[in-house]
């Protein structure tokens, strides 16, 4: 009875050594790819999804002769359950290359994990914690995105010099991308010399719905108010805010301007929120180059009726990505031996053509990017966009500043940075 | 001055919201026993309902009638297939609400999103009114007020005033006797959870207004509702009022002062009251 189970145990084994042979000799790259498709964040995985496939599609799935398998996992925006679907598509699934994940927390924890397993590489989706590739960068996690204080990059200059603000408010969201965007927009802000005498925190993800109280706390002697905030917190902080009558000028987080935002946005309010500047990743209409209409163009095409009015900055993120991992596979005529260490190489000297123009990657591998500076405008037909009136090109992770001081300020908080 | 005047407007106006929810939860659980827990659900259905309608016809009130009205028939539904038969089985309705929340909030995922929706309001009330030091105030959230007191005094007058208040009343105290004399009690129950549930639609569609509408704000009125409930005292019409007031103001003043704490100090609240009077300010024991 032993002796069957241990032959029936050898022949099975036998076989998987025979069946598992040409995977051994690489005719295929598994590519990996995880975004939330469950949860609150889904509709945004979707993008993520869609981001990969199209640039998956631009190849037709093969690279340097190879074929692309492309392997998916949900997650559902909780780091620890990012951590356990990239743990099975690289144990499991044996994924080459991983492409992911999409929200903040992920990131930091995806980049832990990627310490763990050398031989593979990580390239991240479109989450945007800037500690993930500022502070103890991952050998082999790279990141062709721009983090969330990059996205701010242009807007600080741009309310001090042009819209002449010298006095501004906060009113942000009181978590780490609320941090980190605050950080992005008043690092450029503060070096100008305007001030920003107060911040208020506004709770963020404990169902706080009613502004009105924060609103009240907004003092009038001020120039602008810069507002961080996101999604349906947008809606509510700006429809509230034009309901009591404030007539500050308003300065913009990326989110806050964001096409989900400016389609809620339309009604009594909607001329209020013509002019409102912000910086972000990507951007409707305006200056914004033919690559950028191209690809504006070809997602419409692909996804029209399933996808949204235009590509979002998830679904920018992942195509930027799965983009950059397919480019350098194919100068590396798709060799991925010796723990992929020419892969790696490769990407780290990569200079990717996207949309925006060129990006390449600083010592920590992570992005110097393109940013769009843009205001809010309305279309003949009502439609609120956002209107590019700058695209800055080349910013680092320091956003400019000195790399040493801007490291030793530390991580974004509630009180970095500072200029009452 | 202005701030504290501002804040304690504000949370009147976020009480009368939360009133408007809580007290047909508190309606429910006052002759049924059930402990709604898809009266969140009913909500943000009513807001969807009410925005569909409204956008469709132009037609605000029109939203907020069909709203009321097609959330009452769903809780008329759920009342008679489902709830009714395991009647007084407490933990079983309870589990039962869950699930029935979890299924009809993803439905809603499916069919509207995860966008924000809003409400075109009715221009009579578009636009703020001058206040004495406070200085504009929006008139909707002044309406919403003003709805609350009438909602209010409505129910007040059903449960005190009329043949039927006073077999909701006796249902309360003692079913089996109301049924011994001959009261349609599965009926009554029946109505009172299609009022409840239709209270909680109208609310979605004020709240919806007044605020927005997006996923999960069908957790976030249950969550409230519960504590204004439980600080009020559990099927008590005036502690639905004083409880509404109290969390609607210390939500709001601790916006106003201490933003970044002021989510715990509703719990804090919660926390004392069942500490000191389990049953709530205005409930009875037992």
């Amino acid at each position: 009875m032993i002796a069957a189970i241990i032959t029936r145990f050898l022949a099975v084994a036998l076989l998987a050594c025979l069946l598992a042979a040409p995977a051994a000799a690489q005719t295929t790259i598994r590519l990996g790819g995880i975004m939330t498709l469950e949860g609150a964040l889904s509709e945004l995985g979707q993008e993520g999804l869609r981001g990969m496939e199209m640039a998956l599609e631009e190849v037709n799935y093969t690279v340097a002769g190879k074929r692309i398998v492309f392997i998916r996992e949900a997650s559902d925006a909780k780091p620890d359950v990012a951590v356990r679907k990239a743990r099975k598509l690289i144990e499991h699934d044996n994924v080459d290359i991983l492409i992911g994940p999409l929200s903040g927390g992920e990131g930091l924890a995806i980049k832990e994990y990627s310490k763990t397993v050398p031989g593979k590489t990580f390239i991240n989706g479109y989450s945007a914690a800037q500690e993930t590739t500022l502070f103890n960068p991952s050998p082999n996690f790279f990141r062709f995105n721009a983090d969330g204080a990059q996205w701010q990059a242009g807007l600080g200059s741009y309310a001090y010099d042009v819209k002449g603000y010298r006095n501004v408010v906060v009113v942000a969201s009181d978590y780490s991308f609320g941090y980190t965007q605050v950080l992005g927009f008043m690092t450029e802000f503060c070096v100008k010399g305007g001030r920003v005498s107060s911040k208020i925190w506004v709770p963020f993800g404990a169902g706080v719905t009613d502004f009105s109280s924060v609103i009240a706390r907004i003092p009038d002697n001020v120039d602008a108010v810069y507002a961080m905030l996101g999604g349906a917190d947008s809606v509510n902080f700006l429809t509230q805010y034009f309901q009591a009558g404030r007539k500050i000028p308003l300065v913009g987080s990326s989110n806050l301007t964001e096409q989900t935002v400016l389609r809620s946005m339309r009604g009594p309010f909607e001329k209020r929120m013509i002019g409102i500047p912000s910086a972000h990743i990507v951007a409707d209409e305006g200056i914004v180059g033919p690559a950028y209409q191209d690809f504006v163009a070809k997602y419409k095409k692909r996804f029209a009726g399933t996808g949204l009015a235009a590509p979002s900055a998830v679904y920018y993120g992942y195509y930027i990505a799965t983009k950059a991992a397919l480019t350098a596979l194919e100068q590396v005529g798709g060799d991925l031996g010796g723990n992929q260490a020419r892969y790696r190489e490769t990407l780290s000297k990569l200079v990717l053509d996207t949309p925006t123009g060129s990006v390449s990657l600083d010592e920590n591998r992570q992005a110097i990017a393109n940013i769009f500076v843009t205001e809010v405008a309305q279309r003949a037909d009502g439609t609120l966009y956002t209107n590019v009136i700058k695209l800055n090109r080349g910013i680092n992770q320091t956003l400019g500043q000195p790399r040493a001081a801007f490291i030793a300020r530390g991580a974004p908080s509630r009180d970095n940075p500072s200029c009452p | 001055m202005r701030l504290f005047l501002h804040a304690t407007l504000n949370g009147i106006t976020v009480a009368a919201l939360y009133f408007i929810v809580a007290i047909g939860f508190t309606l429910i659980f006052g002759l049924m026993r059930v402990i709604n827990l898809a009266h969140g659900s009913m909500f943000l259905f009513g807001a969807y309902i009410g925005h569909t309608v409204a956008a469709a016809t132009g037609n605000w009130f029109l939203g907020l009638a069909v709203a009321g009205l097609s959330v009452s028939l769903i809780g008329l539904i759920i009342q008679y297939t489902v709830l009714d038969r395991i009647q007084g089985q407490e933990l079983r309705q309870a589990l039962v609400t869950i699930g029935l929340s979890i299924v009809i909030a993803d439905l809603m995922l499916a069919i509207y999103g995860g966008g924000t929706y809003q409400f075109t309001m009715p221009a009579m009330l578009v636009g703020s009114v001058s206040l004495p030091i406070v200085g504009g105030y929006p008139i909707f959230r002044l309406v919403v007020v003003g709805a609350a007191m009438l909602v209010g005094l409505l129910i007040w007058l059903i449960i005190y005033r009329t043949r039927f208040g006073i077999i909701i009343r006796a249902g309360v105290d003692d079913r089996q006797m109301l049924g011994a004399l001959g009261v349609n009690v599965p009926l009554v129950s029946v109505l009172v959870f299609g009022l409840g549930a239709g209270l909680a639609g109208l609310a979605g569609v004020v709240g919806g207004t007044a605020l927005s509408i997006s996923p999960g704000e069908d957790a976030r009125y249950l969550l409230s509702s519960l504590v204004v409930v439980i600080v009020g005292g559990m099927g008590s019409l005036l502690g639905t009022a004083i409880g509404a007031l109290l969390i609607g103001l210390a939500e709001q003043i601790g916006l106003a002062y201490f933003s970044t704490y002021s989510v715990i100090l509703s719990f804090v609240i919660m926390a004392a009251v069942l500490a000191l009077r389990p049953q709530g300010l205005l409930g009875r024991s037992g």
